[in-house]
This record gives C-alpha cells, sequence and structure tokens, in this order.
C-alpha cells in the first residue's frame, strides 16, 4: 500500500487541503474508487476506509494480480467534512458539479481537475456518492444512461439493484458523467446512507467492490452471498407524496415489502397532534427509497419511491 | 393588483407565497406585458430596488401607461428571508430547476407555477446581483444560442456590457433559457454585488426598463436616452483567479481604460505581514467583474476583463 497526496492547495489559516489517495498493486490503471465531495458524506468515506483496510490485507497475502493497480480515494473533501458543510465552504460550490474541471478556473474546478487528471485514465471507476434528498436507500448502483453505460457489467457487484438514470443538464459535470465519457466504466455506488454510519451496509458494498474486482482479474479473492441484481430506469419507481406538510412519522422501512394500500406514513399536525393525512402505498412493491432520516415533511414531496412487484 | 403564483404549505403554521404585481392602465386591458422578474437568488438584492424604484415612478405617472407591467419581486421568498442562495432545506438553486413540473416535488412546482405565469409576456426581464464575492458592473448576458433576437432589446436596457456567451448543457435549466425556448424573450441582467443594494446601478436599469417600455409602447412619458453597451463574446474576456489563499485588497482607480500592467489589486498574508502577490491587467481593456469578498484560496475568481 502506498500512500500519496495526489492533489492539494495551501491554505491561509487552515491546514493544506490535500486529497490522499491509496494504491494497492502496480501496473495499469485497472479501477479506482472515490470516497465523498461533499462534506456530509461520513458513510462515504467509512466505506472506503473499511476497503482500505481489506485491500491492504489482500495485498500482503499476495492477492492483488500482477500488473494491475487499484487506487482508493477516500475524500475529495476533506475540508468541508471537518467544518460540516455539505459544499465547498468558501464560494458554496460542490465539487461534484465541477467536472471534468479546470486547472486556470475557479477553485473547486481546480481541486475537480486535479483529481480528474489523476484518475480519469482508470478502466473501472467507483465512486460513493448521495442523493441531493436526505434519507435511506436500497443499496444499489446507478449510472446515466450517457450511451456508453455497461448494464450487464453493473450487474457483476451483485448489488440489489443496478439503476439507470436519464441524463438531465445539471448532470454533466459530475464525475460519472465525465468518467464515462473518457471511457471509464463508471458506476455510482448507493449504500443505504449517508450522514450516518451504517457498518452492516458499508461492508456490503465493500464485498460488492472486492466481488466485482475478482471478476474483472483484479484481485484473488472468494466471495459468497450477492444478489442477482433488478436493472431499473427513472421510470420504473412510484413516487409517494405527502399532500400536506407536518411532522413525518414513518412508519415503514427501506426494503419492506408493501401491499397496494398498506399505511407507511403519517403527517402529524405540529401543534395539535392530530393525524392530518395518511401516507398509503399506491401499489405493491418494495420501498426503495425514503425520507424516514427527516422529521418534518413539505407538501408535494417525494417521501418514498417504491420498486412495483415483479410480473 | 397583487397577485398570488403559487403557494404551498410548509410544515409548521406557515405557508410560502410567490407574489407578484400587476400593474396596468386604470379600467384597460391592452397593450404589451413586460414582466420583472427578480429574487431567483436569495442573495442577490440588487432587483429589489429596482422593483421598487420602477413601480415608484410609473405610479407618479400613471397616465403615461399603455401595457402591463408585472413584477415579481420576491420568486425565492425562504431564500431571500434566509440570506441564502437557493432554496433553504432542499439544498437546491432555483435557477436549476425550470421549467419544472407541476406534479413533482414542491421546487419543480414552484418552478412550473413561474413559468406558467410567465408565458404571454412580450419580453421578461430577470434580475440578478453578481455573488457576495464580486461586483458587477451593470451587464447582460445571453446565450449565443438567442443572441440575434436578443441583443437588439439588451441595448435598450441602458446597461455597460453585453456578454454573449457560449451555450452549455448546464444552462438548459435556466429560467431564462425556458423562457427563451417558449418565444418569451428573456434578458438577464447581472449587476452589483451580492447581499448589498448599490442605488446607482438600480436607477441605471431602472431608465433602461423605460427605454424598453417606451420602445415596446407600454411607456408614452418621457425617457432618458440609453448609453451605447460594449458587446463582445467569450473569446475576448480574460479570467484572472488568485494563485494563492490570502486576503485580496483592490488597489483599482477606474474600471474603463484599464491599461496593460495596471494594478489591480494585491494578495496579502495578514500573518506575517507580507505581500503574497500582485494583480496586475494582462490586457488593455474594460474590468467588469472585480472581487468583492476578502479571503481568497488559490483559484478564487478575482477579476474578469473585457481586453479591447
Amino acid at each position: 500500500m502506498e500512500k500519496k497526496t495526489i492533489f492539494q492547495i495551501n491554505g491561509l489559516y487552515r491546514d493544506d487541503y490535500r486529497v490522499t489517495g491509496y494504491e494497492f498493486g502496480q501496473g495499469e490503471k485497472s479501477a479506482c474508487v472515490i470516497g465523498n465531495f461533499r462534506g456530509n458524506e461520513y458513510q462515504q468515506i467509512y466505506t472506503c476506509s473499511q476497503l482500505i483496510r481489506r485491500l491492504e490485507s489482500l495485498e500482503k497475502q499476495g492477492r492483488i494480480i500482477k500488473g494491475k493497480k487499484i487506487l482508493v480515494i477516500p475524500s475529495g473533501n476533506p475540508y468541508s467534512i471537518n467544518v460540516q458543510k455539505r459544499f465547498w465552504a468558501t464560494d458554496n460550490t460542490d465539487i461534484n458539479r465541477m467536472f471534468p474541471g479546470y486547472n486556470l478556473g475557479e477553485t473547486t474546478q481546480r481541486i475537480a481537475e486535479g483529481i480528474f487528471d489523476y484518475i480519469k485514465d482508470y478502466t473501472y471507476g467507483m465512486q460513493f456518492t448521495s442523493f441531493y434528498m436526505p434519507g435511506t436507500f436500497m443499496p444499489h448502483v446507478r449510472m446515466m444512461k450517457t450511451g456508453f453505460e455497461d448494464v450487464d457489467l453493473a450487474k457483476e457487484f451483485n448489488m440489489p439493484y443496478v439503476v439507470l438514470r436519464k441524463v438531465r443538464p445539471y448532470d454533466t459535470t459530475t464525475l460519472n458523467y465525465n468518467w464515462q465519457i473518457w471511457e471509464t466504466k463508471a458506476f455510482s455506488m448507493y449504500t443505504t446512507s449517508t450522514s450516518r454510519l451504517d457498518v452492516n451496509s458499508a461492508n456490503q458494498a465493500v464485498n460488492a467492490i472486492l466481488r466485482f474486482f475478482a471478476k474483472q482479474g483484479i484481485i484473488q479473492y472468494e466471495s459468497t452471498g450477492g444478489f442477482v441484481s433488478r436493472v431499473l430506469e427513472d421510470a420504473d419507481f412510484v413516487s409517494v407524496r405527502t399532500k400536506t406538510a407536518g411532522f413525518f412519522h414513518c412508519i415503514t422501512q427501506v426494503g419492506m415489502e408493501v401491499e397496494k394500500g398498506d399505511l407507511m406514513a403519517e403527517v402529524i399536525d405540529p401543534y395539535e397532534g392530530t393525524v392530518k393525512e395518511r401516507v398509503t402505498a399506491p401499489i405493491s412493491g418494495t420501498l426503495f427509497f425514503s425520507r424516514d432520516t427527516e422529521p418534518i415533511t413539505y407538501a408535494n414531496t417525494a417521501v418514498f419511491k417504491l420498486v412495483p412487484v415483479q410480473e | 393588483m397583487i397577485e398570488t403564483i403559487a403557494k404551498v404549505e410548509l410544515p409548521v403554521d406557515e405557508t410560502l407565497y410567490i407574489r407578484k404585481n400587476r400593474i396596468k392602465p386604470l379600467g384597460e386591458d391592452c397593450g404589451k406585458r413586460i414582466s420583472i422578474v427578480t429574487g431567483i437568488h436569495g442573495d442577490e438584492l440588487e432587483g429589489q430596488y429596482v422593483a421598487f424604484a420602477l413601480q415608484e415612478r410609473i405610479q407618479q405617472n400613471i397616465e403615461h401607461l399603455k401595457g402591463t407591467v408585472d413584477v415579481y419581486p420576491g420568486m425565492n421568498p425562504l431564500g431571500i428571508d434566509s440570506i441564502t442562495r437557493g432554496i433553504p432545506a432542499f439544498d437546491l438553486d432555483m435557477n436549476r430547476l425550470f421549467p419544472g413540473n407541476e406534479e413533482g416535488d414542491m421546487t419543480e412546482y414552484l418552478a412550473s407555477k413561474i413559468v406558467k405565469d410567465l408565458e404571454g409576456s412580450d419580453v421578461c426581464v430577470d434580475i440578478h446581483a453578481s455573488n457576495i464575492y464580486l461586483e458587477e458592473i451593470p451587464q447582460i448576458r445571453i446565450n449565443e444560442l438567442h443572441a440575434k433576437e436578443l441583443v437588439p432589446l439588451a441595448k435598450k436596457l441602458n446597461v455597460d456590457y453585453i456578454w454573449v456567451h457560449a451555450a452549455s448543457t448546464v444552462l438548459e435549466s435556466t429560467l431564462a433559457y425556458t423562457m427563451n425556448s417558449r418565444n418569451v424573450p428573456t434578458l438577464v441582467v447581472e449587476m452589483g454585488v451580492g447581499m448589498r443594494i448599490t442605488r446607482k446601478y438600480c436607477e441605471q436599469l431602472v431608465d433602461g426598463i423605460f427605454y424598453l417600455m417606451h420602445e415596446m409602447g407600454i411607456w408614452t412619458g418621457e425617457v432618458a436616452p440609453v448609453r451605447e453597451p460594449i458587446v463582445s463574446q467569450d473569446g475576448k474576456v480574460c479570467f484572472l483567479n488568485a494563485n494563492m489563499s490570502g486576503i485580496f485588497v483592490s488597489e483599482t482607480k477606474h474600471w474603463m481604460d484599464l491599461k496593460k500592467s495596471d494594478l489591480i489589486g494585491k494578495i496579502i498574508d495578514p500573518l506575517e505581514g507580507k505581500v503574497l502577490d500582485e494583480i496586475v491587467s494582462p490586457v488593455d481593456g474594460i474590468l467588469f467583474t472585480l472581487r468583492e469578498y476578502p479571503v481568497v484560496d488559490e483559484g478564487s475568481l478575482i477579476a474578469r476583463i473585457l481586453e479591447q
């Protein structure tokens, strides 16, 4: 294992901003895994830390295939983590909206360029990321439909789901999109949580990545478990919205099967404590996403996403 | 007449309203319609004074009004009230949500209601300030896709500079792109600095709006002549970024007629009492953007200069 500073900006009063990478094996740039870009993505760093621990052990056992190199960058943005701001604290910009970056541009454009220049030639790229809305997910691999996406390859993580996302204008400056355009096989990895550590989900993701590495001939690794991934597109999900606003009392949990009409949540009047709204399942299916981390809900807000029962 | 164009219930004892004021000739319903929009970014306040001053002057001479003026001063009311650029709680830039979706989430719903209400305008002016980091001279930014139609309109608005910039996929989710795509000519004004009101710039733009309304037949009162703006494309714009972290102090004496090697400012280190860098103009030109907020990281934008 070799620890390297792959990008750095000098601070005025703070310690220098550093992006640190851990390299395993030597040879062709086979796989790169990156953790957080946002300051609330604790689970994303944690998952990378567990991957680094496992890869260090595998390397000591001689299980990194000769001629293959793996790079893990646990954090693309330690500065924001340390001040608990989601975006770059000085100007509130999102590094994951700055790719492929620009080395003569603004600070986060330079950071994006510095990182991207280092990682753009890897064959496989995996990014632990988070959704713009807080909540809990079923673990899945997400890909953008750029025309370069490889769905069959994504199934080799054996995560429960592979989700294909239609590209929207603002997606074109993300790492995942640009990795794909530069012909890296890119995957966004979602574990259950973001700002809360879920050890089991992190371990599941680490196993999925090691399993994937083994299938691509990057490491020797015997894995058990895993899922036959179900492939979904944006249009396959059924959003469940609250009609009213108030306290959000969630009754269901991500991963649960619900029948049409089942009670999923209640919206409680914040002053009088009465039930304003009963949120019920509009279809039978599996609960894929829930805003169960939030004590309140707004009106017209998608609080759940359901995957319909497979025909 | 105050009209609510969208409203949404908030969790605890509050409703979010987006409102406009429609001003039209007494008892008449005729003429063209201009819509003045501001407050999409909650920390950009220059448009607040423009909305006020425009209406005050119209009301003082209402007999000259021959069309409809719709003023939308607070598109992002929660952001304006909480000194937040985006929509608080959702952490979203409202100007990346258009055209929105009436059946979508709260933020998408609001965006769709705004678009629906603006449809039918003959011209729309979307007033932004700079952010808190930069000061901008009054300028209009136009996507090259819509330049042919918008540049002649922009010249009537009494700004100093019109920047025709390259098309970018990211910008397709802005209000201006959406409205221009729906045949509502929409001009994006940038001026001043975030969280402040620069009255000189606001008055300059109000003069321009009256001139534009006069040209459209909405206003028959006397209007002041407008200045001839400089029109340029991307290739002529120089970006100056900080080479290191520090505190920026401006040494700029003037914005127009900048000469090559003129000192724009210094980056200083208060810990050691040293000047870390001197920033000079690489070209002769016009300084149209200048750093306002002193703290800079390596890469922070210091200035934009239009080469002449």
